[in-house]
């Protein structure tokens, strides 16, 4: 699947949308529901879309076309690329972030449905140099190995144990089941996640 | 993802009129089946509505059953406390679906409308008639493992999907939808189509139509009802073969009866003659059996799925025991 074009910064952006289509970008970028614009969000085909999102606390400002998922608006546009893509098909969960507070694959979605949402991805759980407790759990039970799957597994599990799906390691492997480790670090991944859930709880 | 158009609906009449006259449209909920159809060019809209926004999310318990709002997340229905109590067989197939992940962001009226897994319809280099019509079926002499052994056509034995749908049919529920025309009701068990000579088209559902609700009507047999997910890995994976039971027992004899079934046929499986082989009856070894076997006494098995024939007899027995049949 080819992905949409991509531009690697701002800066290229906005050339782009100077040298090439002037004309056609000044109607195309909508106001966003943010700057208080009463008509319902519309792009054509290729339209280019500013969308506001709030992202880790911070309001983040990105010019997508509709068919950008938010979850290559957060790694090619925003530089957060803690948020892996894995199968880009909703299978492997490795693109796990929270959407107010609820957990969700990030490239099943796109960036212009979340306009207004507070989006936490795994840059935005430590304290500044404190660990968030998932991620300090993970670390002490060993639970990674390439850590291709990790910030999709923590990101999943900060979301497990708020939710209160601890109680036991069935329940845990049930629940924490939309995130797959190809290096099989289920074992050490369970532990981690019933250890943090305990540290949450205390 | 081919390049695409993208509004916001602001309310139903709204949705439902920019479908009527954006031509290529297409409406997104949760997007989670829609984007893959997307990227890989299955489905190709020119333009998506996006209907998340619509104040059709509610879940309520009413005098006479439950409504659900077309746009309530699998999650939220499967956790509402009606539901658990009430029709405990939409609880239990909505938390054997897909992930947590996917049931935050899925929602009922997309659930329903989900494409079949079938690998050549999602493969574009195939051929295959739901998608490019008269392009033939390469599942009749190719790998059918997942495919149908009921309901199916010379055209077409693609599985469908839903586990809610399933459970919905056993609970005899009503799919309420509003189009350019108005709104209209459609009976579950005329929602989805059989193939026959058009299996490009899915469902009853009209250009434009958009789910509004699912209303499920209380009954002694919702309250007594059940699921069985028999899949090829312990969890997230969709059914090779699913059961769901309503019962309504009076000691051992059958009151009343609703069994549908789900990975066997092309549309979610209502079976009339399983249940009357129950209704009125004790719930025995017996009756179980003769029960299954008046379920695929019209099964058209493959070359690779005839295990479904047997499979799904003992999940009708594995369920019924659980509900009672043993005692
Ligand atoms: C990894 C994975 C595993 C899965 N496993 C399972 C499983 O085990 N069991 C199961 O049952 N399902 C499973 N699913 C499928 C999942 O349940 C569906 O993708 C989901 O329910 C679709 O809902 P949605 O809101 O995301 O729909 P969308 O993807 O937004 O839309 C799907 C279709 O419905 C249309 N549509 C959506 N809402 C409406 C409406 N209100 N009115 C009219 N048309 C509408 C859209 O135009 C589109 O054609 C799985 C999906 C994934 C990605
Ligand atoms: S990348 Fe989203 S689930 Fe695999
Ligand atoms: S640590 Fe390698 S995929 Fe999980």
């Amino acid at each position: 699947m080819p992905n949409p074009p991509h531009h690697a910064n701002t800066h290229t952006r906005r050339t782009v949308l100077k040298s090439t289509t002037v004309a056609a970008a000044s109607t195309a970028l909508l106001p966003d529901a943010a700057s208080g614009a009463a008509s319902p969000a519309a792009a054509n085909p290729g339209d280019v879309v500013r969308v506001t999102l709030s992202v880790n606390g911070r309001s983040r400002v990105v010019d997508v076309e509709p068919r950008v998922t938010l979850l290559d608006a957060l790694r090619e546009r925003l530089g957060l690329t803690g948020t892996k893509k894995g199968c880009d098909r909703g299978e492997c969960g490795a693109c796990t972030v929270l959407v107010d507070g609820e957990r969700i694959k990030s490239c099943l979605t796109l960036a212009v449905m979340r306009r207004g949402s507070e989006i936490t991805t795994v840059e935005g759980l430590a304290d500044g140099d404190r660990l968030h407790p998932v991620q300090a759990a993970f670390i002490r039970h060993d639970a990674f190995q390439c850590g291709g799957c990790t910030s999709g597994q923590i990101m999943s599990a900060v979301a497990c144990v708020r939710e209160g799906h601890t109680g036991s390691e069935a329940e845990i492997r049930e629940w924490m089941s939309g995130n797959l480790c190809r290096c099989a670090c289920y074992q050490n991944i369970v532990a981690a996640v019933a250890d943090a859930a305990r540290e949450v709880r205390r | 993802m081919k390049a695409f158009g993208y509004t916001q609906a602001r309310d139903a009449a709204d949705a439902v009129s920019l479908a009527h006259r954006t031509p290529g449209a297409g409406f997104i909920a949760g997007g989670t089946d829609l984007l893959n159809l997307m990227k890989d060019g299955v489905q190709r809209h020119d333009h998506l509505i996006d209907v998340n926004r619509l104040d059709l999310a509610a879940v309520t318990g009413t005098a006479t059953g439950l409504h659900i709002g077309g746009l309530a997340r699998m999650r939220q229905v499967a956790e509402h406390p009606a539901v658990r109590k009430g029709f405990p067989v939409l609880a239990q197939a909505l938390l054997a679906s897909a992930s947590p992940q996917v049931r935050n962001m899925a929602t009922i009226g997309g659930n329903l409308l989900q494409r079949t897994r079938c690998g050549y319809f999602r493969d574009t280099a195939s051929a295959c008639n739901k998608r490019a019509p008269g392009s033939g079926c390469p599942a009749l002499a190719g790998w059918n493992r997942g495919h149908a052994v009921l309901g199916g056509s010379e055209h077409c034995i693609a599985t469908h999907p839903s586990d809610l749908a399933v459970a919905l049919t056993a609970l005899d529920a009503t799919v309420h939808v509003l189009g350019p025309g108005g709104p209209r009701r459609i009976p579950i068990g005329e929602f989805h189509l059989r193939p026959g000579d058009t299996p490009n088209v899915d469902t009853a559902l009209r250009p434009a139509e958009l789910i509004t609700a699912v209303e499920v009507p209380n009954s002694r047999t919702a309250t007594g009802s059940r699921y069985l997910k028999l899949r090829d890995r312990a969890t997230f994976e969709f059914a090779v073969v699913s059961a769901a039971a309503a019962l309504h027992l009076d000691g051992r004899t059958v009151r009343d009866v609703r069994l549908a079934f789900g990975g066997i046929a092309t549309t979610p499986w209502r079976s009339p003659d399983a249940e009357a082989a129950l209704r009125g009856r004790s719930l025995t070894v017996e009756t179980i059996s003769e029960a299954g076997r008046a379920l695929v006494r019209d099964a058209v098995p493959r070359h690779d799925n005839g295990f479904k024939v047997e499979l799904v007899q003992r999940a009708l027995a594995e369920l019924l025991n659980g509900m009672g049949g043993r005692r």
